[in-house]
């Protein structure tokens, strides 16, 4: 049982120090079965996305993320301007393993975190990077009505 | 018979992008630090041609799927030949 073990280890260290894929990809692939995306959490997804006009699928909180890659979406959409705790819906996939696996499957992307604006599915976090620095994020963030255009982005200054 | 956690290498990725993305242009790197679970990849190809961003992230998705599902994490950036020759003048 020797893999288990250090597949245990690399899940540790990957949450507290870089970006985990899956818990999934610590372990020989033999081990999980393949898991269906539940009636259940698909309506969460689903009610989640259209009832919200920004939804983050992250590992940790807006305040505390538990990985690089959230983290880095979550200080692009605070510098874009975004109020976090008004218009910005997270979930903490760490804390819900149905909603991991399942959102990965929903999205048909392999990781997370997954942001989602106005229902569709917009990317993971290189394409976050990717928007960020080219401009379409905040053309899309100011259409959606997530952040006020020009002098107003940043209302706490 | 198990299989090992991980036969991931910069060769596996680049041989998968070469065949099925038919790219002209690719850098892996392995950020790992010595585990082999972490790489960061940057793919130039003609087949990006007209696709966006997100179109592009899927094709590669699913082009190293396997291999994806394989390390904890991966990093891409996408270019079309074009992108790519603005991309190096930046």
């Amino acid at each position: 049982m020797n893999f288990l073990r250090s597949a245990s280890t690399l899940a540790l260290r990957s949450t507290a120090g870089s970006h985990i894929l899956t818990r999934r990809a610590a372990l020989p692939a033999t081990t999980f079965a393949v898991r269906h995306l539940s009636d259940s959490t698909k309506k969460v997804i689903e009610d989640a996305i259209s009832g919200n006009k920004l939804v983050v699928f992250m590992k940790g909180t807006p305040r505390a993320p538990m990985c690089g890659f959230s983290r880095a979406v979550m200080q692009i959409f605070d510098v874009q301007g975004v109020d976090m705790e008004k218009s910005l819906k997270s979930f903490n996939i760490l804390e819900d393993e149905e909603l991991r696996s399942g959102i990965k499957e929903f999205s048909s992307w392999p990781t997370i975190p997954q942001v989602y604006i106005n229902g569709e599915f917009v990317g993971g976090c290189d394409i976050m990077v990717t928007m960020h620095q080219n401009g379409e994020l905040e053309e899309l963030l100011i259409k959606e009505g997530l952040v006020e255009p020009e002098t107003e982005a940043h209302p706490r200054d | 018979m198990s299989a090992p956690t991980s036969n991931v290498t910069i060769d596996t990725l680049t041989e998968a992008c070469n065949s099925t993305l038919g790219a002209v242009h690719v850098e892996a790197k392995d950020i790992s630090g010595g585990c082999g679970q972490n790489f960061e990849i940057m793919i130039v190809s003609p087949m990006f041609e007209g696709k966006s961003t997100l179109q592009k992230h899927r094709m590669v998705n699913e082009a190293l799927k396997d291999q994806i599902a394989q390390v904890h994490a991966f990093s891409q950036k996408s270019f079309t030949p074009a992108q790519w020759e603005a991309f190096q003048k930046q």
